[in-house]
């Protein structure tokens, strides 16, 4: 379904992003892993059309879309989350999930009652008609995701969905994206809460200063030594392996 | 060292903390736990004197706190690292650093920058860099570092793993045992519950605005009610 080959981007002298080749199949949930400045998030960014790549290619669904601007890509079917969350603060959650809606229900009524649905999905029943500042972190986090589902994409990109989350908070948001995979939405996702790539990813690629330094199952990179040394310590990898 | 009692606190018509009370003795790590929206971060605020208590008392050393300026607080070496690092993205990795000893610690600031170069290389090698250009990871050392600049003789972390990978996370408990081992007592705000209550000596989890348990950390480890409401087992 998407298939990125030789990704580049350079900042200044810094090479954020090295050559990376990535392949995501219809239905899966893949996960993107790597120590904090490693070039993930770059990476999205370049795969969405939000900033250009020096080299390399993305093909969604067989199409060269590399360089196309998001919201050709988000038409196509693809969209990502942001880390940091940023809702229009004033509107209420639904207005603000509408926004995605829009994008494939042009009437008023009919986008507004898709986010209704979509939000509701998500848990966020309670909060439809409350403005989007005042939810916590955890439903701002439901409100990040349901944007980007209400694009009615085939492809969600989520870039850190767990972080700030409890354990408790957490096992339900694995739930959410599951669901969201089992209705047809593969998933590729940045995420650093292992409890979260155990339970969801298939494959998962490590990414390290810039290059992919390994893919395999969660319990295959958790015994990797070059991942290990980079990225889980040995603490982490230890309840991986137990897990 | 930090004693705070019946802390009452809101914004305008919602009561947030409803009568908390909480302390912290000198060399301890405290943790605070609770879910997503239950006070922790209006409680950091209210001791830090961001936000005005309603109610209750505050004192730090003795000293009745209760309602002073953030800037009389800092003065006291009572140092708040706030949740989302709010660094100043468009100043030097330095500069950053060196705001955090603008009232406090003035007088050893080549030390104390030493100091934390010496705790975070990469900050150092990152000195002249804009502090937004730099990764979630670094921007969370670089919050830390700046709160070190001030020579906090008790420091609050607001959520200091977050966004970390596994292995920072790991190095950022051992930096907060270290950091109490040096002499600074450390009231934790975490929602990685497990290893919060590896590190500290007691918790409190907040329901709704007030303390609905409090205990050693490895008892509390042990509490059924808190596993299932936390940690989903």
């Amino acid at each position: 379904m998407l298939e990125v080959r030789r990704l580049t981007k350079s900042f200044g002298g810094l090479k954020a992003v090295r050559d990376v080749d990535l392949d995501v199949a219809q239905g899966r949930i893949i996960g993107l892993v790597g120590p904090n400045g490693a070039g993930k998030t770059t990476c999205f960014a370049m795969i969405a059309g939000f900033l250009r790549a020096d080299a390399g290619s993305v093909r969604f669904e067989g199409t060269e879309i590399t360089g196309a601007p998001p919201h050709r890509t988000a038409e196509r079917g693809m969209v990502r989350t942001f880390q940091i969350t940023q809702p229009f603060a004033g509107l209420s959650v639904v207005r603000n999930v509408m926004v995605g809606a829009y994008l494939r229900h042009a009437a008023r009524a009919e986008a507004e009652a898709h986010a209704r649905a979509v939000a509701t999905r998500l848990g966020l029943e309670r909060y439809l008609d409350r403005p989007a500042d005042s939810l916590t972190v955890a439903m701002r986090k439901r409100l990040e995701l349901a944007r980007a589902l209400a694009t009615g994409p085939k492809l969600l990109l989520l870039d850190e969905v767990m972080a700030g989350l409890n354990p408790a908070e957490i096992q339900e948001v694995v739930g959410l994206v599951k669901g969201i995979r089992d209705q047809g939405v593969t998933i590729l996702m940045i995420e650093h809460v292992m409890q979260a790539v155990m339970a969801l990813a298939e494959t998962v690629y490590v990414l390290n200063q810039g290059a992919i330094i390994a893919r395999g199952t969660p319990r295959e990179i958790a015994t990797d030594p070059a991942v290990v040394e980079a990225y889980l310590g040995h603490g982490a990898a230890q309840r991986m392996a137990n897990a | 060292m930090l004693e705070v009692a019946e802390l009452r606190a809101g914004y305008g018509a919602i009561e947030v903390l409803r009568g908390i009370s909480i302390s912290v003795g000198a060399g301890e790590i405290v943790a605070v736990l609770g879910a997503n929206g239950v006070g922790k971060t209006t409680l950091n605020n209210t001791i830090s004197g961001i936000i005005r208590p309603r109610g209750g008392t505050i004192r730090f050393d003795g000293a009745d706190f209760t309602g002073l300026k953030p800037t009389r607080i800092v003065d006291a070496g009572l140092i708040h690292v706030p949740e989302g690092r709010k660094i100043f993205p468009n100043l030097a990795v330095r500069e950053n650093l060196l705001l955090g000893g603008y009232r406090r610690g003035r007088g050893n600031r080549a030390r104390n920058l030493e100091r934390v170069f010496a705790l975070f290389p990469r900050l150092r090698e990152r000195e002249r860099q804009a502090a937004g250009s730099l990764s979630g990871g670094e921007q969370q050392m670089l919050a830390i570092g700046r709160g070190l600049m001030a020579e906090p003789r008790l420091l609050i972390l607001d959520e200091p793993s977050l966004g970390l990978s596994p292995l920072l996370v790991e190095e950022m408990f051992a930096l907060i045992r270290l950091l109490c081992a040096e002499g600074t007592p450390v009231l934790l705000v975490e929602q990685n519950v497990v290893q919060s209550l590896a590190v500290a000596a007691r918790a409190y989890v907040i329901e709704k605005g007030v303390v609905a348990l409090a205990g050693p950390a490895d008892e509390l480890a042990r509490n059924e009610a808190l596993k299932a409401a936390y940690l989903g087992l």
